[in-house]
């Protein structure tokens, strides 16, 4: 009996350990693969240059526009998407935080509007655009991706503020700051790096989607210039270089690839760095 | 006075923030309304003309005929979201077991960010991934080790670079889920002389069980609702599969391959949108049965 359990474990605990090495390799070789292909594509042309004679056709040139015109997107959406996130994960935290109830509603509404697929807000925000007679654009694009990562830099930074002690809560209060004074300036300071790390997390994922970006922002062979302009984006120079018949247009695409994991993974260490180091800084109580 | 000022001060601007407070939680709250009603107000020329059952049992997919039928693009993106399930469902448990019941921490220390970063990567990376490394993988060894010749480009390729982007996301949900059973649970079983896979099957997994199918369900979710990297590999061919190395053509990949020219035909336009519908509806009625799932047990 014990020996068949022993031998049970033993089992159970290889299968662990085969599939945690699985997770880590399988990272490992999507890296490797692509850059293996992408790496000896990135030149400074790559870089520097727009896509000549057309991003689908042309065979010289690079993925500057869509370099920018990603920068720009995600920008954009994450500043707007902050802009409107900040204040709820206040509200939520320091104004509401006796409503358990209502809290729990708003909580369970961001958790469900974060599963919903990034392809429906993107239909959806082109039919908003028909429906205002507006065309691709990147203003359309900032709008939609900023939509899309609302809930997710809400529950980011919700999840930060959750765990500012009480105390912070009643001492300010006590001295007689109004509920902004408290958020804007105690909690602001208290949380600065979780909540960056949490606009980084937004960021990275609006230079990433492309499902949402497919109708609304359209593709360019140029730099916008305004927001009415549509831009080119680097998931869809991915998207779209990727499918062309012309080899030197598809080694755009993995250029393209080599760049867009490039920017992920620093956004990732640098919030990774930021969160351990100001977690020294802290108020503990 | 300049007392009186400041407070007036104060109090305007913590009014105007809280205004600017409310304004934005409305946003929370108009948005799935507006989308639901958006998408649902463009599908309605649809839902007009033709009965839901018939949308949805139907195969036959003849948009300059006026025909939708949907059965074939639900066929498709519940095979791949299965079998996606399926590959990583195994995985993910077994490795949050080994995550928070036995790993040392320098494991712990490499792990963290190797979920990081596989849920942080763009889902076209992954798409890319799949079509250097899945779909001659495929191609030229899974394929002919089963007897057939295939192109890769099927609803396995779409599965397997599903699977390993739902897996960061099932993981960390399971983990948390593996830290929330108390400690005490676990010493109380140990210290009966039960072994330790024993503790883990007969009180973690048994206690936690309501979450795990939670973690599952959320995970599902989010495979239905993937689009550009599952879109990139698994084929897009309209017919009915019926095997894992056929082609499929899931309700994302629909409404990404075919929007934007179809204007001209309002139908058209108008079974897209009902689609999206669909996938907004799926996912959220997933989404909300697993999340409360997890609530209670929590509780």
């Amino acid at each position: 009996m014990r020996k068949t359990l022993k031998i049970e474990e033993r089992f159970y605990r290889v299968l662990m350990f085969l599939s945690t090495t699985f997770i880590c390799s399988a990272l490992f070789v999507i890296l490797f693969s692509i850059l293996r292909t992408g790496l000896p594509h990135l030149s400074w042309e790559m870089i520097s240059e727009m896509p000549h004679g057309g991003y689908y056709f042309g065979k010289s040139g690079g993925i500057f526009n869509a370099i920018v015109g990603s920068v720009y997107l995600s920008l954009g959406a994450s500043l707007l998407a902050f802009l409107l996130g900040l204040p709820i994960a206040m509200f939520i935290n320091i104004h509401l935080i006796r409503l358990t109830r209502f809290v729990a509603v708003i909580r369970f509404l961001l958790d469900l509007l974060w599963g919903v697929p990034s392809i429906v807000y993107g239909a959806f925000g082109f039919t908003i655009m028909v429906f205002f007679g507006m065309r691709t654009s990147l203003m359309a694009g900032i709008i939609t991706v900023s939509l899309f990562i609302l809930p997710i830099i809400v529950r980011a930074m919700d999840e930060v503020l959750r765990n500012v002690p009480k105390g912070l809560l009643e001492s300010a209060k006590s001295l007689g700051s109004t509920n902004s004074e408290i958020a804007y300036v105690v909690y602001f300071k208290q949380c600065l790096p979780g909540i960056i790390t949490a606009w980084l997390l937004a960021f990275g994922r609006a230079i990433g989607d492309a499902a949402s970006i497919l109708f609304t922002t359209g593709y360019t062979d140029f730099v916008p210039h305004a927001l009415n302009e549509p831009a080119a984006t680097l998931p869809l120079a991915i998207f779209f270089q990727l499918s062309s018949p012309i080899p030197e247009v598809r080694e755009r695409a993995y250029a393209a690839s080599v760049i867009l994991i490039f920017i992920v993974l620093t956004v990732s260490v640098v919030s990774r760095i930021l969160s351990n180091r100001y977690n020294k800084n802290k108020i503990n109580f | 006075m300049n007392g009186l000022k400041v407070i007036y001060n104060r109090n305007l601007r913590n009014r105007i923030h809280l205004s600017w407070m409310w304004i934005s939680l409305g946003v929370v709250f108009v948005l799935p309304l507006s989308l639901f009603i958006g998408l649902m107000w463009k599908s309605a020329i649809l839902l007009d003309q033709q009965s839901l059952i018939d949308l949805l049992f139907s195969s036959e997919w003849k948009p300059m005929a006026g025909k939708f039928g949907y059965l074939t693009f639900i066929v498709s993106s519940v095979w791949v979201t299965m079998i996606s399930l399926l590959i990583a469902g195994p995985v993910c448990l077994l490795t949050a077991i080994h995550l928070t019941q036995y790993a040392k921490s320098w494991v712990l220390k490499i792990m963290a960010p190797v979920i990081d970063i596989l849920a942080g990567l763009p889902s076209v990376i992954f798409g890319v991934w799949g079509i250097l490394f899945v779909i001659p993988l495929l191609a030229n060894h899974i394929g002919p080790f089963f007897g057939k010749s295939v192109s890769g480009y099927s609803i396995l390729a779409g599965a397997i670079v599903l699977s390993i982007m739902i897996i960061p996301f099932i993981l960390n949900i399971l983990i948390e889920i593996f830290q929330t059973v108390p400690k005490e649970l676990s010493e109380a079983s140990l210290s009966l002389g039960a072994t330790r896979w024993q503790t883990i099957k007969f009180v973690l997994l048994k206690k936690s069980f309501p979450g795990i199918v939670s973690a599952f369900g959320l995970g599902m979710s989010r495979a239905f609702g993937e689009t550009i990297a599952v879109l990139m590999v698994v084929g897009n061919v309209v017919h009915l599969p019926t095997g894992v190395f056929q082609p499929g053509y899931p309700l994302p990949s629909l409404i990404a391959n075919n929007y934007g020219e179809m204007l001209s035909i309002p139908m058209y336009d108008s079974a897209l949108m009902f689609s999206a519908l669909l996938l907004f509806v799926v996912v959220l009625i997933f989404n909300a049965i697993s999340r409360l799932i997890i609530l209670r047990s929590s509780r």
